[in-house]
């Protein structure tokens, strides 16, 4: 099954598969074309997978490079099962995908492996990329691991956690006075001058490609089931219609039985185009000036929101928006429940899993699984001013003393 | 009113290889009318009937022309009208 040409997903002109992304008839967006897969061995698939590499790359045959390495690893992330966060939202049996077990803490590592092995293969000396602060950040460190230059550009304004995480690598780093959406437009502008391998520009097709790979390991880790439900968040669309794409060929392949998921997506109430569009029944997305804490969801020109509210709509899902602060209590909700600290992104997700289950949208015998993107430590900030520590002398008496206090006003 | 207009490197093959084209205009709407009598096979590749193909994006100054008037944002003397595909990002 291997990839037979980039397509336009409008017109369905095809193009050989090289460094581009947008369809010169239509300007639609290019995505990768498979050979069919009805009528492939699913059992000797099956044996290929299993037997592969602890990383992305144990799914090479459903991805679009001829050489499936990199020099960092990326995926086999852990999938928990959420017994405790179930018995609290009231949802039958629930598992959380933790993408910030990857080697820089967000499911970015994915795609980045992906875009960069075919940059590779296509001659790039230089990889660079748009990004809303974990792209950079996987950027920046599979260029160092594989020994390439690169160059992130970023919005001016980032986390510190995310900037200095970055930057530790080595890369060019960019501060783009603007917001995502002035940074994305100047890198596609410039990826036209320079002969870089921009991951999210013209790699787009390939790149995508990788969070395909969250999908199939999800099914795998359920022992090459499907789940009933999946919740996502939602920044440009890719991840969350690459989730579907990536359940939709095991299925094709015979590797899953059974139909797609119910797809619900999460953004943030201050940068909610997809959302928002969702609730007025529109198929296009209006841009908006992002306003939120969850700054790797600031994408208020959403490339791919028209396919995440086709996903939406024909799952019979829905696309949700929370407030900053039910992002907040869903950070810690998950933390408080999973052991696992997430970053605004999971908080988003957690907090929109949560308003499902209120809403009653969740059945009781539902199989559901939350996609959590990346790493609390990232956004320390969220954390800062909701729990206080009880400072005291060394010595027991102080401890004694202040543990009385704590008891008395708890 | 000369403004000048920054072609993308996917539509540069139906502008003769230029990147950026001087045309007369005083809205988004006359600019590309006049882009389009200029270079006849432009006009299929980023509109339709109903104005725009929804993956173009058209920026005034770098602002999003969504933000302004759309297609009626008006458009001063030596303005830079830049057009864009919206498929990259995220």
């Amino acid at each position: 099954m291997p990839p037979e040409a980039l397509r336009c997903k409008e017109c369905k002109t095809e193009y050989p598969l090289d460094a581009r992304y947008v369809c010169e008839r239509c300007f639609g967006p290019l995505e990768v074309k498979y050979a069919s897969r009805s009528g492939a061995d699913a059992d000797e698939l099956k044996r290929r997978i299993q037997a592969g590499p602890h990383s992305i790359w144990r799914y090479a045959d459903f991805l679009p490079v001829e050489h499936p390495s990199s020099a960092l690893a990326a995926g086999w992330t852990p999938l928990i099962r959420a017994d405790r966060l179930a018995a609290e939202l009231g949802i039958g049996e629930l598992w959380v995908k933790n993408d910030a077990a990857n080697p820089t803490h967000s499911f970015k590592d994915r795609v980045v492996a992906v875009a960069l092995a075919r940059a590779l293969e296509l001659g790039f000396k230089t990889i660079a990329c748009a990004s809303t602060g974990n792209l950079a950040n996987a950027v920046a460190a599979h260029a160092a691991a594989a020994g390439l230059e690169s160059y992130v550009f970023i919005p001016s304004d980032l986390e510190e956690q995310k900037v200095l995480a970055t930057g530790i690598y080595g890369t060019n780093m960019v501060a783009v006075r603007g917001n995502y959406d002035d940074v994305n437009r100047l890198c596609t502008e410039l990826s036209g001058e320079h002969e870089w391998a921009f991951v999210n520009i013209n790699m787009r097709p390939y790149y995508a490609e990788g969070s395909k790979t969250l999908a199939f390991e999800i099914a795998e880790q359920l022992g090459f089931q499907l789940p009933d439900r999946v919740v996502a968040p939602i920044a440009s669309g890719s991840l969350f219609t690459k989730l579907a794409r990536g359940f939709e060929e095991w299925l094709e392949a015979g590797l899953l039985e059974g139909s797609l998921p119910t797809f619900n997506g999460a953004q943030a109430e201050g940068c909610a185009p997809v959302a928002h569009a969702f609730r007025d029944g529109q198929d296009f997305c209006r841009p908006v000036k992002p306003e939120t804490i969850a700054k790797s969801l600031a994408i208020g020109n959403p490339a791919d929101g028209p396919y995440a509210l086709d996903l939406a709509r024909r799952s019979g899902g829905a696309i949700d928006a929370v407030s900053d602060d039910e992002i907040r209590d869903g950070i810690r909700l998950l933390a408080q429940t999973t052991g696992i600290f997430t970053e605004t992104a999971g908080g988003v997700t957690t907090a929109v899993l949560r308003k499902l289950a209120q809403r009653g949208d969740i059945g009781p015998q539902e199989r559901v699984v939350a996609v959590i993107t990346g790493e609390g430590l990232k956004t320390l900030e969220c954390a800062r001013g909701t729990f206080e520590a009880w400072e005291i002398d060394p010595n027991a008496n102080s401890f004694e003393q202040a543990r009385e206090r704590q008891l008395t006003t708890a | 009113m000369s403004v000048n207009v920054k072609i993308p490197t996917q539509l540069r093959a139906v502008t003769e290889g230029e990147a950026v084209a001087e045309v007369q205009g005083t809205t988004v709407a006359e600019v590309l009318e006049a882009l389009y009598a200029r270079f006849s096979e432009l006009r299929p590749r980023i509109a339709d009937e109903d104005g725009l193909r929804r993956f173009v994006n058209v920026y005034v100054g770098g602002e999003d022309i969504r933000f302004l008037d759309g297609l009626d944002t008006p458009v001063a003397d030596g303005a830079e009208v830049t057009i864009l595909p919206a498929v990259a990002g995220g």
